[in-house]
C-alpha cells in the first residue's frame, strides 16, 4: 500500500510560521524523549531483554532517524508494521504488541529469539 | 473557540469531563459503540449498552448542555464470536431510529482475522441497507497498516458504499494519505501514548491538507485525554495557523461529515 505516495501539494505551512519557534518549543521535550529511548535500550540490555523482538524492531526502526531521508515518522511506522496482506485464520489475542512478530513464532521462547531477529530483518528488504 | 468531539466514549468518563469539555468550547460529542474492556456474555449485554448510548448518556450530557450522538455496532474485539455477532447485528435495527443515532460504528478490525472481516462486511451490508453513515476503527500499532488496507479493500469493493459517507478513524502517518486518496474521510486520534500526539496531528494537516479530516480524543477508560482536541488547537495557533484554520478542522469539518445524517442538528 503506502509505498507509492501521492505527490503532495506545497504551501500548506502558515504564512506566520517561525522555524526558530518550532525548535524553541519542541527541542527540550523531544530531547527528553530521545534520552528515554537511549535509557530504555540500556535498561533492556542490562536486564538481558535486548533480544526481545520488540527491542530488535525498535533498534532497527531507529536507524531511519539518521538516514537523511524525509518522512521518518511514516517510514518508522511502516517498519514496525505487519507486512503481510492476508487476514489471519485465528486471533492471537486481543492486544497488539507494538512490533510485528510472525505468528508462526508466537509462544516460542528464548531459543527462537535469534531466529525471530533474522526474520524481522528479512522483512525489511 | 468552538469544536466538536466526534469520538468520545463518554460512558467511561466522569461529569468533571463533561464540565471541562463544555468549558473548552465543545458543541457536541459523538459516542461510537466500543469494547467494554471485557467480552459481553450475551446479546442482552449489548441491548443494555445500546440503551445506555441512546437513552441514559444523552440525558446525562444534556445536564451539561452538550448534545450527545451515538453510533452502534459490535466492536471488532468481540467479533471472533460469530454467533454473538449475528445476534447483535440482528438487534441493531431496533435502535437505528433513535433520535441520537448517527450510523454504524465503530466497526472495523482489531487483529485482522477472517472472522473480524466477516463481521465487518455484515456491518457494512447493514449500513448500506439502512442508508447509515459508517465510522471505521483501524487496528492498533503493528496491525494498523495491514488492517487499513483490508478495510479499504472491502469498502471499495462494496458497490453500495459511498466513500464520502465513511470516516476511517485512527489514521497515522503511514495510512492517512492512502485513506484520503481512496475518497474516504480520515480521523486523527490524539492519545498520550499511542496513535497521534497534537504536534504529529498538526504535521499531518500541514502535509496532507485539511479537507476530509477530523480530530478526536477517543477518550475512554484507558489512558486518554478528553481535552486533547482543544489542546491541539493550541498547537495549531502556536505554529501560526489562523483561527479560520482551527475552526475548519475542529468544527466545520466534523459538522460537514456528520450533517449527512439528518439527525445531526446542533442547538441554536
Amino acid at each position: 500500500m503506502p509505498t507509492k505516495r501521492t505527490p503532495r501539494p506545497q504551501g500548506k505551512l502558515p504564512a506566520a510560521a517561525a522555524p526558530r519557534a518550532l525548535v524553541d518549543h519542541g527541542f527540550v521535550p523531544v530531547r527528553a524523549k530521545l534520552i528515554e529511548v537511549a535509557a530504555f535500550l540500556d535498561r533492556v540490555e542490562r536486564h538481558g531483554a535486548a533480544d526481545d523482538f520488540r527491542c530488535v524492531a525498535l533498534r532497527t526502526a531507529a536507524q531511519v532517524l539518521l538516514d537523511g531521508k524525509p518522512e521518518r515518522a511514516r517510514r518508522i511506522l511502516e517498519r514496525l508494521s505487519d507486512p503481510t496482506t492476508k487476514p489471519d485464520a485465528v486471533s492471537t489475542g486481543k492486544a497488539a504488541l507494538g512490533a510485528w512478530l510472525p505468528s508462526a513464532t508466537v509462544g516460542v521462547k528464548v531459543k527462537m529469539k535469534v531466529k525471530v531477529k533474522v526474520k524481522v530483518a528479512a522483512t525489511r528488504r | 473557540m468552538r469544536y466538536i468531539e466526534p469520538h468520545g466514549h463518554m460512558v467511561s468518563r466522569t461529569t468533571d469531563d463533561y464540565q471541562a469539555m463544555i468549558t473548552a468550547g465543545c458543541q457536541a460529542v459523538c459516542e461510537p459503540a466500543f469494547w467494554a474492556g471485557y467480552d459481553r456474555s450475551s446479546v442482552d449485554g449489548f441491548r443494555d449498552y445500546f440503551r445506555q448510548l441512546t437513552e441514559y448518556e444523552p440525558a446525562r450530557a444534556a445536564k451539561f448542555l452538550l448534545p450527545h450522538f451515538s453510533w452502534l455496532c459490535i466492536n471488532p474485539k468481540e467479533s471472533e464470536d460469530l454467533a454473538l455477532a449475528a445476534d447483535v447485528l440482528a438487534m441493531i435495527p431496533e435502535f437505528l431510529s433513535q433520535p441520537n443515532v448517527l450510523g454504524i460504528g465503530e466497526i472495523g478490525l482489531n487483529r485482522n482475522t477472517r472472522n473480524e472481516l466477516n463481521v465487518l462486511e455484515q456491518h457494512v451490508d447493514l449500513a448500506v441497507k439502512h442508508d447509515q453513515l459508517i465510522l471505521v476503527h483501524t487496528p492498533h500499532l503493528e496491525d494498523k497498516l495491514k488492517g487499513t488496507r483490508l478495510i479499504v479493500d472491502l469498502l471499495r469493493s462494496h458497490q453500495g458504499v459511498k466513500p464520502g459517507r465513511v470516516i476511517i478513524d485512527h489514521v497515522e502517518e503511514h495510512t492517512i494519505q492512502y485513506v484520503l486518496d481512496q475518497g474516504f474521510w480520515a480521523g486523527i486520534t490524539l492519545y498520550p501514548d499511542s496513535k497521534s500526539s497534537p504536534p504529529r496531528a498538526v504535521d499531518m494537516l500541514e502535509i496532507c491538507g485539511r479537507e476530509r479530516i477530523w480530530l478526536n480524543s477517543a477518550c475512554d477508560w484507558g489512558v486518554s485525554d478528553p481535552l486533547a482536541v482543544p489542546k491541539t488547537a493550541f498547537e495549531m495557533r502556536r505554529r501560526g495557523h489562523s483561527t479560520e484554520f482551527v475552526d475548519q478542522v475542529l468544527y466545520q469539518n466534523p459538522v460537514r461529515f456528520l450533517s449527512q445524517c439528518p439527525k445531526f442538528r446542533l442547538g441554536v
